[in-house]
Protein backbone atom coordinates (compact mmCIF):
# COMPACT_ATOMS: atom_id res chain seq x y z
CA UNK A 1 0.00 0.00 0.00
CA UNK A 2 1.10 3.72 -0.49
CA UNK A 3 2.64 5.58 2.48
CA UNK A 4 -0.04 7.23 4.42
CA UNK A 5 0.50 10.91 2.71
CA UNK A 6 1.25 9.28 -0.50
CA UNK A 7 -1.33 9.59 -3.43
CA UNK A 8 -3.87 7.95 -4.58
CA UNK A 9 -5.86 8.84 -1.30
CA UNK A 10 -8.77 6.68 -2.65
CA UNK A 11 -8.07 3.14 -1.23
CA UNK A 12 -9.82 0.47 -0.18
CA UNK A 13 -10.30 -2.05 2.82
CA UNK A 14 -11.81 -5.45 1.36
CA UNK A 15 -13.44 -7.93 4.08
CA UNK A 16 -13.63 -11.34 2.05
CA UNK A 17 -16.66 -12.93 4.00
CA UNK A 18 -17.13 -15.02 1.10
CA UNK A 19 -16.86 -17.88 3.32
CA UNK A 20 -17.35 -21.00 0.59
CA UNK A 21 -14.85 -23.61 1.51
CA UNK A 22 -16.50 -26.28 2.01
CA UNK A 23 -16.80 -27.94 5.41
CA UNK A 24 -16.01 -24.35 7.05
CA UNK A 25 -18.05 -21.98 9.06
CA UNK A 26 -15.94 -19.77 11.39
CA UNK A 27 -16.50 -16.58 9.38
CA UNK A 28 -20.63 -17.14 9.58
CA UNK A 29 -20.58 -18.15 13.11
CA UNK A 30 -18.23 -14.59 13.42
CA UNK A 31 -20.89 -12.51 11.69
CA UNK A 32 -23.71 -13.61 13.13
CA UNK A 33 -22.27 -13.47 17.11
CA UNK A 34 -20.08 -10.46 16.88
CA UNK A 35 -20.78 -8.49 14.46
CA UNK A 36 -19.35 -4.93 16.03
CA UNK A 37 -15.64 -6.56 16.26
CA UNK A 38 -15.61 -7.17 13.22
CA UNK A 39 -16.51 -3.63 12.52
CA UNK A 40 -14.35 -2.58 14.89
CA UNK A 41 -11.51 -4.39 13.14
CA UNK A 42 -12.60 -3.13 9.71
CA UNK A 43 -12.82 0.72 11.40
CA UNK A 44 -8.64 0.18 13.04
CA UNK A 45 -7.48 -2.14 9.56
CA UNK A 46 -8.96 1.21 7.48
CA UNK A 47 -7.37 4.02 9.80
CA UNK A 48 -4.04 2.11 9.47
CA UNK A 49 -4.09 2.03 5.71
CA UNK A 50 -5.81 5.48 5.58
CA UNK A 51 -8.57 3.80 3.52
CA UNK A 52 -11.51 5.71 3.34
CA UNK A 53 -13.98 3.55 1.81
CA UNK A 54 -14.56 -0.71 2.99
CA UNK A 55 -16.71 -3.15 1.45
CA UNK A 56 -17.65 -6.66 3.55
CA UNK A 57 -18.42 -8.92 0.92
CA UNK A 58 -20.64 -11.67 2.37
CA UNK A 59 -21.44 -14.59 0.42
CA UNK A 60 -25.48 -14.43 -0.30
CA UNK A 61 -26.60 -17.50 1.37
CA UNK A 62 -25.53 -16.01 4.95
CA UNK A 63 -29.10 -14.43 5.25
CA UNK A 64 -28.72 -14.07 9.05
CA UNK A 65 -25.11 -13.35 9.03
CA UNK A 66 -26.01 -10.07 6.34
CA UNK A 67 -29.26 -9.16 8.35
CA UNK A 68 -27.26 -8.85 11.81
CA UNK A 69 -24.16 -6.97 9.45
CA UNK A 70 -25.85 -4.24 8.34
CA UNK A 71 -27.97 -3.92 11.57
CA UNK A 72 -24.37 -3.08 13.10
CA UNK A 73 -23.12 -1.00 10.40
CA UNK A 74 -26.71 1.10 10.78
CA UNK A 75 -26.05 0.90 14.53
CA UNK A 76 -22.19 2.02 14.47
CA UNK A 77 -23.06 5.10 11.90
CA UNK A 78 -25.74 6.72 14.29
CA UNK A 79 -23.03 6.38 17.22
CA UNK A 80 -20.53 8.09 14.55
CA UNK A 81 -17.95 5.66 14.76
CA UNK A 82 -18.29 5.45 10.88
CA UNK A 83 -18.64 8.11 8.78
CA UNK A 84 -17.28 11.57 8.09
CA UNK A 85 -14.74 13.13 10.39
CA UNK A 86 -15.05 10.09 13.12
CA UNK A 87 -14.86 12.10 16.62
CA UNK A 88 -13.17 14.68 15.01
CA UNK A 89 -10.23 12.77 13.99
CA UNK A 90 -10.10 14.09 10.43
CA UNK A 91 -10.66 10.47 9.47
CA UNK A 92 -13.61 9.37 7.18
CA UNK A 93 -14.59 5.94 6.67
CA UNK A 94 -17.80 4.62 4.67
CA UNK A 95 -18.76 0.46 4.99
CA UNK A 96 -20.45 -0.60 2.39
CA UNK A 97 -21.76 -4.56 2.55
CA UNK A 98 -22.38 -5.86 -0.35
CA UNK A 99 -24.28 -9.71 -0.78
CA UNK A 100 -22.68 -11.70 -3.53
CA UNK A 101 -24.44 -13.72 -6.35
CA UNK A 102 -22.23 -16.39 -4.94
CA UNK A 103 -19.79 -18.63 -6.48
CA UNK A 104 -16.66 -20.35 -4.90
CA UNK A 105 -14.38 -17.85 -7.17
CA UNK A 106 -15.22 -14.81 -5.55
CA UNK A 107 -13.05 -15.45 -2.43
CA UNK A 108 -10.04 -15.38 -4.08
CA UNK A 109 -9.07 -11.98 -4.01
CA UNK A 110 -8.54 -10.26 -7.36
CA UNK A 111 -11.69 -12.40 -8.48
CA UNK A 112 -13.67 -10.65 -5.68
CA UNK A 113 -13.02 -7.28 -7.06
CA UNK A 114 -14.48 -8.41 -10.51
CA UNK A 115 -17.49 -9.10 -8.25
CA UNK A 116 -17.82 -5.87 -6.53
CA UNK A 117 -16.76 -4.37 -9.94
CA UNK A 118 -20.34 -6.02 -10.93
CA UNK A 119 -18.59 -8.14 -13.69
CA UNK A 120 -18.19 -12.20 -13.61
CA UNK A 121 -15.82 -13.31 -10.89
CA UNK A 122 -12.52 -13.98 -12.57
CA UNK A 123 -9.78 -13.52 -11.12
CA UNK A 124 -6.58 -10.95 -12.28
CA UNK A 125 -3.24 -11.07 -13.49
CA UNK A 126 -0.20 -10.10 -11.10
CA UNK A 127 1.75 -8.44 -10.94
CA UNK A 128 0.43 -5.34 -10.28
CA UNK A 129 -0.29 -6.85 -6.80
CA UNK A 130 -4.16 -5.56 -5.69
CA UNK A 131 -2.00 -3.36 -3.25
CA UNK A 132 -0.94 -1.31 -5.62
CA UNK A 133 -4.35 -1.82 -8.35
CA UNK A 134 -7.08 -3.50 -6.84
CA UNK A 135 -10.55 -2.54 -6.61
CA UNK A 136 -10.84 -0.04 -9.80
CA UNK A 137 -7.34 0.01 -10.24
CA UNK A 138 -7.25 1.61 -6.72
CA UNK A 139 -4.51 0.51 -3.61
CA UNK A 140 -6.66 -2.20 -1.95
CA UNK A 141 -5.96 -4.34 0.87
CA UNK A 142 -7.87 -7.67 1.61
CA UNK A 143 -8.24 -9.16 4.78
CA UNK A 144 -10.59 -12.12 5.60
CA UNK A 145 -13.29 -11.99 9.15
CA UNK A 146 -11.04 -13.91 11.49
CA UNK A 147 -7.88 -11.55 11.24
CA UNK A 148 -9.82 -8.44 11.10
CA UNK A 149 -11.86 -9.85 14.54
CA UNK A 150 -8.51 -10.38 16.30
CA UNK A 151 -7.32 -6.71 15.69
CA UNK A 152 -9.21 -4.77 18.33
CA UNK A 153 -8.58 -7.07 21.62
CA UNK A 154 -4.35 -6.93 20.03
CA UNK A 155 -4.66 -2.97 19.79
CA UNK A 156 -5.97 -3.18 23.13
CA UNK A 157 -3.94 -5.91 25.09
CA UNK A 158 -0.77 -5.44 23.39
CA UNK A 159 0.84 -7.95 20.36
CA UNK A 160 3.10 -9.72 23.04
CA UNK A 161 -0.39 -10.83 25.13
CA UNK A 162 -1.61 -11.87 21.76
CA UNK A 163 1.47 -13.80 20.57
CA UNK A 164 1.70 -15.51 24.15
CA UNK A 165 -1.59 -17.19 23.66
CA UNK A 166 -0.22 -19.68 21.19
CA UNK A 167 1.10 -22.80 21.60
CA UNK A 168 3.23 -22.60 18.25
CA UNK A 169 5.55 -19.91 16.59
CA UNK A 170 2.15 -18.74 14.70
CA UNK A 171 1.04 -16.22 17.10
CA UNK A 172 -2.54 -15.77 19.00
CA UNK A 173 -5.94 -18.03 19.11
CA UNK A 174 -7.48 -19.72 15.56
CA UNK A 175 -10.44 -20.86 15.35
CA UNK A 176 -10.95 -24.35 14.74
CA UNK A 177 -14.18 -26.60 13.66
CA UNK A 178 -15.00 -30.41 13.45
CA UNK A 179 -17.69 -31.65 11.65
CA UNK A 180 -18.09 -35.40 10.66
CA UNK A 181 -19.30 -38.28 13.17
CA UNK A 182 -17.78 -37.08 15.92
CA UNK A 183 -19.71 -37.26 19.08
CA UNK A 184 -19.71 -32.96 19.47
CA UNK A 185 -19.33 -31.16 16.13
CA UNK A 186 -18.61 -27.65 17.06
CA UNK A 187 -16.04 -24.80 16.59
CA UNK A 188 -13.92 -23.63 19.36
CA UNK A 189 -11.37 -20.62 20.09
CA UNK A 190 -8.20 -22.19 20.87
CA UNK A 191 -4.19 -21.67 21.41
CA UNK A 192 -2.54 -21.34 17.64
CA UNK A 193 -0.90 -24.85 17.54
CA UNK A 194 -3.24 -26.91 19.38
CA UNK A 195 -2.46 -30.43 18.40
CA UNK A 196 -5.19 -32.47 16.13
CA UNK A 197 -5.85 -35.28 18.16
CA UNK A 198 -6.66 -32.99 21.43
CA UNK A 199 -9.27 -31.13 19.15
CA UNK A 200 -10.61 -34.50 17.51
CA UNK A 201 -10.86 -36.33 21.06
CA UNK A 202 -11.23 -33.50 23.78
CA UNK A 203 -12.70 -30.66 22.19
CA UNK A 204 -14.81 -32.74 20.15
CA UNK A 205 -15.30 -36.00 21.98
CA UNK A 206 -13.94 -38.62 19.92
CA UNK A 207 -15.71 -40.25 17.62
CA UNK A 208 -19.42 -41.68 17.59
CA UNK A 209 -20.16 -45.05 18.80
CA UNK A 210 -19.48 -47.83 16.02
CA UNK A 211 -17.34 -45.03 13.49
CA UNK A 212 -13.87 -45.42 13.50
CA UNK A 213 -11.65 -42.19 11.73
CA UNK A 214 -10.05 -43.20 8.96
CA UNK A 215 -8.45 -39.47 7.72
CA UNK A 216 -8.87 -36.34 8.08
CA UNK A 217 -9.10 -32.95 5.69
CA UNK A 218 -7.55 -30.38 8.33
CA UNK A 219 -8.62 -27.42 6.62
CA UNK A 220 -11.14 -27.77 3.90
CA UNK A 221 -11.54 -28.99 0.60
CA UNK A 222 -8.51 -27.52 -0.56
CA UNK A 223 -6.47 -29.74 1.83
CA UNK A 224 -4.37 -33.20 2.16
CA UNK A 225 -5.55 -35.73 4.01
CA UNK A 226 -3.72 -36.22 7.09
CA UNK A 227 -3.91 -39.92 8.27
CA UNK A 228 -4.31 -41.06 11.98
CA UNK A 229 -0.18 -41.63 12.95
CA UNK A 230 0.34 -37.79 12.06
CA UNK A 231 -2.80 -36.83 14.44
CA UNK A 232 -0.32 -35.66 17.27
CA UNK A 233 0.78 -32.59 14.80
CA UNK A 234 -0.04 -29.05 16.18
CA UNK A 235 -2.36 -26.93 14.05
CA UNK A 236 -0.51 -24.40 13.26
CA UNK A 237 0.68 -23.69 9.81
CA UNK A 238 4.60 -24.66 9.47
CA UNK A 239 3.69 -27.88 11.60
CA UNK A 240 0.68 -28.94 9.53
CA UNK A 241 2.70 -27.90 6.08
CA UNK A 242 5.57 -30.31 7.31
CA UNK A 243 3.47 -33.26 6.94
CA UNK A 244 2.17 -32.59 3.85
CA UNK A 245 -1.08 -31.01 4.13
CA UNK A 246 -1.86 -27.55 4.85
CA UNK A 247 -3.82 -25.87 7.84
CA UNK A 248 -6.63 -24.19 5.08
CA UNK A 249 -9.37 -22.76 7.14
CA UNK A 250 -8.74 -25.05 10.34
CA UNK A 251 -12.23 -26.29 9.95
CA UNK A 252 -11.61 -30.01 10.25
CA UNK A 253 -13.92 -32.65 8.09
CA UNK A 254 -13.55 -36.21 9.43
CA UNK A 255 -13.60 -39.25 7.04
CA UNK A 256 -14.74 -42.25 8.87
CA UNK A 257 -15.07 -45.85 8.03
CA UNK A 258 -18.75 -46.23 6.68
CA UNK A 259 -18.35 -43.93 3.50
CA UNK A 260 -16.16 -44.35 0.49
CA UNK A 261 -12.95 -42.19 0.45
CA UNK A 262 -13.06 -42.52 -3.49
CA UNK A 263 -16.79 -41.20 -3.09
CA UNK A 264 -15.60 -38.15 -0.87
CA UNK A 265 -12.98 -37.47 -3.21
CA UNK A 266 -15.13 -37.31 -6.22
CA UNK A 267 -17.43 -35.12 -4.19
CA UNK A 268 -14.95 -32.68 -3.87
CA UNK A 269 -13.99 -32.97 -7.42
CA UNK A 270 -17.41 -32.39 -8.27
CA UNK A 271 -17.36 -29.22 -6.23
CA UNK A 272 -14.37 -27.59 -7.90
CA UNK A 273 -15.39 -28.73 -11.26
CA UNK A 274 -18.72 -26.61 -10.84
CA UNK A 275 -17.22 -23.87 -9.28
CA UNK A 276 -13.85 -23.49 -11.51
CA UNK A 277 -14.98 -19.96 -13.46
CA UNK A 278 -13.82 -21.34 -16.59
CA UNK A 279 -11.37 -19.15 -17.52
CA UNK A 280 -8.13 -20.94 -17.78
CA UNK A 281 -8.34 -24.26 -19.42
CA UNK A 282 -6.72 -26.72 -17.84
CA UNK A 283 -8.69 -25.71 -14.99
CA UNK A 284 -11.87 -26.11 -16.63
CA UNK A 285 -11.44 -28.84 -18.71
CA UNK A 286 -8.93 -30.67 -16.43
CA UNK A 287 -11.79 -30.69 -13.59
CA UNK A 288 -14.54 -32.20 -14.83
CA UNK A 289 -12.48 -34.47 -16.29
CA UNK A 290 -11.22 -35.52 -12.91
CA UNK A 291 -14.79 -35.70 -11.57
CA UNK A 292 -15.66 -38.26 -14.61
CA UNK A 293 -12.96 -40.44 -14.24
CA UNK A 294 -13.72 -40.49 -9.99
CA UNK A 295 -16.79 -40.94 -10.77
CA UNK A 296 -16.45 -43.86 -13.24
CA UNK A 297 -13.78 -45.27 -10.97
CA UNK A 298 -16.37 -44.92 -8.13
CA UNK A 299 -19.32 -47.02 -9.67
CA UNK A 300 -17.10 -49.86 -10.62
CA UNK A 301 -16.36 -49.13 -13.88
CA UNK A 302 -12.55 -47.66 -13.64
CA UNK A 303 -9.78 -48.73 -15.39
CA UNK A 304 -5.84 -49.45 -14.43
CA UNK A 305 -4.98 -46.58 -16.64
CA UNK A 306 -7.48 -43.76 -14.50
CA UNK A 307 -5.18 -44.15 -12.03
CA UNK A 308 -2.16 -42.92 -14.70
CA UNK A 309 -4.23 -40.31 -15.52
CA UNK A 310 -5.16 -39.09 -12.32
CA UNK A 311 -1.57 -38.70 -11.46
CA UNK A 312 -0.74 -36.79 -14.79
CA UNK A 313 -3.69 -34.36 -13.69
CA UNK A 314 -2.65 -33.92 -10.01
CA UNK A 315 1.02 -32.18 -11.67
CA UNK A 316 -0.98 -30.87 -14.70
CA UNK A 317 -3.31 -28.61 -12.69
CA UNK A 318 -0.53 -27.93 -10.23
CA UNK A 319 0.82 -24.77 -8.71
CA UNK A 320 2.25 -22.56 -11.84
CA UNK A 321 0.06 -23.94 -14.27
CA UNK A 322 -2.82 -22.61 -13.99
CA UNK A 323 -4.41 -18.56 -13.62
CA UNK A 324 -5.34 -19.18 -9.92
CA UNK A 325 -5.28 -21.24 -6.77
CA UNK A 326 -8.55 -22.87 -7.64
CA UNK A 327 -7.29 -25.99 -9.45
CA UNK A 328 -3.87 -26.30 -7.59
CA UNK A 329 -5.93 -26.49 -3.93
CA UNK A 330 -8.53 -29.13 -5.95
CA UNK A 331 -5.74 -31.12 -6.64
CA UNK A 332 -4.47 -31.31 -3.04
CA UNK A 333 -6.68 -34.09 -2.05
CA UNK A 334 -6.73 -36.08 -4.59
CA UNK A 335 -2.61 -36.22 -4.42
CA UNK A 336 -2.88 -37.13 -1.01
CA UNK A 337 -5.66 -39.41 -1.76
CA UNK A 338 -3.80 -41.36 -4.68
CA UNK A 339 -1.09 -41.94 -1.97
CA UNK A 340 -2.55 -42.41 1.10
CA UNK A 341 -5.74 -44.79 -0.47
CA UNK A 342 -4.45 -46.76 -3.09
CA UNK A 343 -5.43 -50.27 -2.28
CA UNK A 344 -8.88 -48.42 -2.19
CA UNK A 345 -8.49 -47.26 -5.90
CA UNK A 346 -7.24 -50.47 -6.93
CA UNK A 347 -9.84 -52.82 -4.82
CA UNK A 348 -12.82 -50.37 -6.78
CA UNK A 349 -11.29 -51.17 -10.24
CA UNK A 350 -10.03 -55.07 -9.70
CA UNK A 351 -13.73 -55.83 -8.21
CA UNK A 352 -15.34 -53.93 -10.73
CA UNK A 353 -17.77 -52.29 -7.52
CA UNK A 354 -18.01 -50.13 -4.85
CA UNK A 355 -16.63 -51.83 -1.44
CA UNK A 356 -18.81 -48.73 0.27
CA UNK A 357 -21.92 -49.65 -1.96
CA UNK A 358 -24.51 -49.96 0.72
CA UNK A 359 -23.53 -46.86 2.61
CA UNK A 360 -24.31 -44.65 -0.94
CA UNK A 361 -27.42 -43.08 -0.28
CA UNK A 362 -27.76 -44.43 3.51
CA UNK A 363 -27.97 -41.70 6.06
CA UNK A 364 -26.24 -43.39 8.48
CA UNK B 1 -45.04 -22.78 -16.46
CA UNK B 2 -48.76 -22.31 -16.89
CA UNK B 3 -50.16 -19.54 -18.72
CA UNK B 4 -50.88 -17.60 -15.65
CA UNK B 5 -47.41 -17.13 -14.74
CA UNK B 6 -46.50 -16.37 -18.78
CA UNK B 7 -48.43 -13.51 -18.29
CA UNK B 8 -47.02 -12.19 -15.07
CA UNK B 9 -43.39 -12.37 -16.23
CA UNK B 10 -44.48 -11.02 -19.23
CA UNK B 11 -45.34 -7.70 -17.04
CA UNK B 12 -42.54 -5.02 -17.57
CA UNK B 13 -40.55 -3.96 -14.66
CA UNK B 14 -42.92 -0.93 -13.79
CA UNK B 15 -41.80 2.10 -12.00
CA UNK B 16 -41.57 1.42 -8.86
CA UNK B 17 -38.83 -1.15 -9.45
CA UNK B 18 -37.26 1.01 -12.22
CA UNK B 19 -37.11 3.47 -9.49
CA UNK B 20 -35.25 1.47 -7.13
CA UNK B 21 -32.97 -0.10 -9.43
CA UNK B 22 -31.99 3.51 -10.17
CA UNK B 23 -31.55 4.49 -6.86
CA UNK B 24 -29.14 1.66 -6.11
CA UNK B 25 -27.15 2.32 -9.42
CA UNK B 26 -27.29 5.79 -8.52
CA UNK B 27 -25.62 5.31 -4.92
CA UNK B 28 -22.58 2.53 -6.45
CA UNK B 29 -19.40 3.81 -7.54
CA UNK B 30 -19.99 3.07 -10.94
CA UNK B 31 -23.58 1.70 -12.43
CA UNK B 32 -22.74 -1.61 -13.69
CA UNK B 33 -21.24 -2.51 -9.82
CA UNK B 34 -25.44 -2.43 -8.67
CA UNK B 35 -25.85 -5.01 -11.37
CA UNK B 36 -25.61 -8.09 -8.87
CA UNK B 37 -28.55 -5.89 -6.70
CA UNK B 38 -31.07 -5.07 -9.26
CA UNK B 39 -30.90 -8.74 -10.31
CA UNK B 40 -31.50 -9.85 -6.62
CA UNK B 41 -34.44 -7.17 -6.38
CA UNK B 42 -36.16 -8.19 -9.77
CA UNK B 43 -36.18 -11.96 -8.19
CA UNK B 44 -37.72 -10.94 -5.47
CA UNK B 45 -40.47 -9.49 -7.31
CA UNK B 46 -41.03 -12.11 -10.08
CA UNK B 47 -38.99 -14.92 -8.47
CA UNK B 48 -36.38 -15.40 -11.37
CA UNK B 49 -34.97 -13.00 -14.37
CA UNK B 50 -36.55 -13.12 -17.89
CA UNK B 51 -35.22 -12.32 -21.07
CA UNK B 52 -37.16 -9.43 -21.11
CA UNK B 53 -36.78 -8.06 -17.58
CA UNK B 54 -32.72 -8.32 -18.23
CA UNK B 55 -33.35 -6.32 -20.97
CA UNK B 56 -34.71 -3.61 -19.08
CA UNK B 57 -32.51 -3.73 -16.38
CA UNK B 58 -29.34 -4.06 -18.70
CA UNK B 59 -30.61 -0.68 -20.29
CA UNK B 60 -30.70 0.91 -16.83
CA UNK B 61 -27.44 0.45 -15.65
CA UNK B 62 -26.11 1.09 -19.50
CA UNK B 63 -24.70 -2.82 -20.06
CA UNK B 64 -25.65 -4.49 -23.43
CA UNK B 65 -28.04 -7.16 -22.52
CA UNK B 66 -24.76 -9.76 -23.45
CA UNK B 67 -22.25 -8.24 -20.70
CA UNK B 68 -25.55 -8.35 -18.48
CA UNK B 69 -26.60 -11.73 -18.98
CA UNK B 70 -22.71 -13.17 -18.68
CA UNK B 71 -22.61 -12.00 -15.12
CA UNK B 72 -26.29 -13.31 -14.25
CA UNK B 73 -25.38 -16.72 -15.71
CA UNK B 74 -21.95 -16.54 -13.69
CA UNK B 75 -23.38 -16.81 -10.37
CA UNK B 76 -25.04 -19.37 -8.44
CA UNK B 77 -28.13 -17.65 -7.09
CA UNK B 78 -29.18 -15.76 -9.99
CA UNK B 79 -32.10 -17.63 -11.75
CA UNK B 80 -32.45 -17.11 -14.88
CA UNK B 81 -35.34 -19.79 -15.30
CA UNK B 82 -38.25 -20.34 -13.74
CA UNK B 83 -38.47 -21.36 -10.27
CA UNK B 84 -41.09 -22.39 -7.99
CA UNK B 85 -43.03 -20.24 -5.19
CA UNK B 86 -40.02 -22.24 -2.92
CA UNK B 87 -36.58 -22.86 -3.51
CA UNK B 88 -34.78 -25.61 -1.29
CA UNK B 89 -31.45 -25.45 -1.64
CA UNK B 90 -29.50 -28.29 -0.64
CA UNK B 91 -25.95 -28.75 0.42
CA UNK B 92 -23.59 -31.22 -1.17
CA UNK B 93 -20.58 -30.55 -0.08
CA UNK B 94 -18.10 -33.24 1.46
CA UNK B 95 -19.43 -32.24 5.65
CA UNK B 96 -23.08 -32.93 4.44
CA UNK B 97 -22.00 -35.94 2.17
CA UNK B 98 -20.49 -37.77 4.71
CA UNK B 99 -23.38 -36.57 7.23
CA UNK B 100 -26.00 -38.69 4.87
CA UNK B 101 -26.52 -35.63 2.37
CA UNK B 102 -26.81 -38.48 -0.49
CA UNK B 103 -29.59 -40.02 1.37
CA UNK B 104 -30.96 -36.49 2.08
CA UNK B 105 -31.35 -35.72 -1.68
CA UNK B 106 -33.16 -38.89 -2.68
CA UNK B 107 -35.39 -38.49 0.31
CA UNK B 108 -36.65 -35.14 -1.35
CA UNK B 109 -36.61 -36.37 -4.88
CA UNK B 110 -39.08 -39.27 -3.75
CA UNK B 111 -41.38 -36.77 -1.38
CA UNK B 112 -41.44 -33.90 -4.55
CA UNK B 113 -41.20 -36.63 -7.34
CA UNK B 114 -38.12 -34.05 -9.20
CA UNK B 115 -34.86 -34.63 -10.14
CA UNK B 116 -32.41 -32.21 -8.63
CA UNK B 117 -32.90 -29.05 -10.69
CA UNK B 118 -36.53 -29.65 -11.40
CA UNK B 119 -39.27 -27.92 -10.05
CA UNK B 120 -42.74 -29.62 -8.81
CA UNK B 121 -45.47 -29.90 -11.12
CA UNK B 122 -47.94 -27.95 -8.32
CA UNK B 123 -44.89 -25.40 -8.85
CA UNK B 124 -44.53 -25.04 -4.81
CA UNK B 125 -40.50 -26.05 -4.65
CA UNK B 126 -37.41 -26.05 -6.59
CA UNK B 127 -34.94 -28.18 -5.47
CA UNK B 128 -31.37 -26.73 -6.21
CA UNK B 129 -28.15 -28.47 -4.66
CA UNK B 130 -25.74 -25.90 -3.50
CA UNK B 131 -22.13 -25.65 -2.55
CA UNK B 132 -21.32 -25.96 1.43
CA UNK B 133 -23.89 -23.37 3.23
CA UNK B 134 -21.47 -23.39 6.48
CA UNK B 135 -23.58 -25.20 8.75
CA UNK B 136 -21.21 -28.37 9.09
CA UNK B 137 -21.48 -28.89 11.88
CA UNK B 138 -25.26 -29.47 11.99
CA UNK B 139 -25.02 -31.62 8.56
CA UNK B 140 -26.88 -32.56 6.26
CA UNK B 141 -27.95 -28.66 5.81
CA UNK B 142 -30.58 -26.99 3.43
CA UNK B 143 -32.17 -23.54 2.69
CA UNK B 144 -35.46 -23.17 1.85
CA UNK B 145 -35.96 -19.90 0.84
CA UNK B 146 -33.95 -17.86 3.83
CA UNK B 147 -34.01 -20.15 6.21
CA UNK B 148 -31.37 -22.23 7.45
CA UNK B 149 -32.31 -25.85 8.63
CA UNK B 150 -29.76 -28.47 9.71
CA UNK B 151 -29.68 -32.24 11.43
CA UNK B 152 -32.01 -33.25 8.67
CA UNK B 153 -33.22 -36.95 8.46
CA UNK B 154 -36.48 -38.05 7.28
CA UNK B 155 -38.80 -37.19 9.69
CA UNK B 156 -37.14 -33.38 10.09
CA UNK B 157 -37.32 -33.16 6.29
CA UNK B 158 -41.18 -33.99 6.00
CA UNK B 159 -41.76 -31.82 8.89
CA UNK B 160 -40.33 -29.25 7.25
CA UNK B 161 -41.72 -29.75 3.76
CA UNK B 162 -45.06 -29.81 5.57
CA UNK B 163 -44.58 -26.37 6.59
CA UNK B 164 -44.94 -25.36 3.20
CA UNK B 165 -47.91 -27.10 2.03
Amino acid sequence: MPKRDEPPFLRYLIVNADEMEPGSFKDRLLLEKTPHQLIEGVIIGAFAVQATVAYIFVRGEYVLALERLVRAVVEAQARGYIGRDIFGSGFSLTIHVHASGGRYICGEASALFSALEGRRAIPRARPPRSAVSGLWGKPSVVNNVETLCCVPPIIERGANWYLGLSRSVDGGTKLYGISGRVKRPGLWELPFGTPLNEILFEHAGGMQDGYECRAVLPGGASTAFIMPENFDVGMDFASVQKIGSSLGTGNIVVLDQRRCPIGLLRNLEHFFAQESCGWCTPCRDGLPWVERTLTAIEAGEGEAEDLDLLVHHVSFLGPGCTFCDLAPGAMAPLASGLKYFRREFERHINEKACPWHDTKDAWA
Amino acid sequence: MSTVEQVFVREPLGPRLRHEIVTIARHAEDKRAACIDALKLVQKRFRFVSDDHLVEVAALLEMTPAELDGVATFYNLIFRRPVGRHVILLCDSVACWVMGGAAACAHLCERLSVKPGETTVDGRFTLLPIVCLGHCDHAPAMMVDEDLYGDLDAARLDDILRRFR
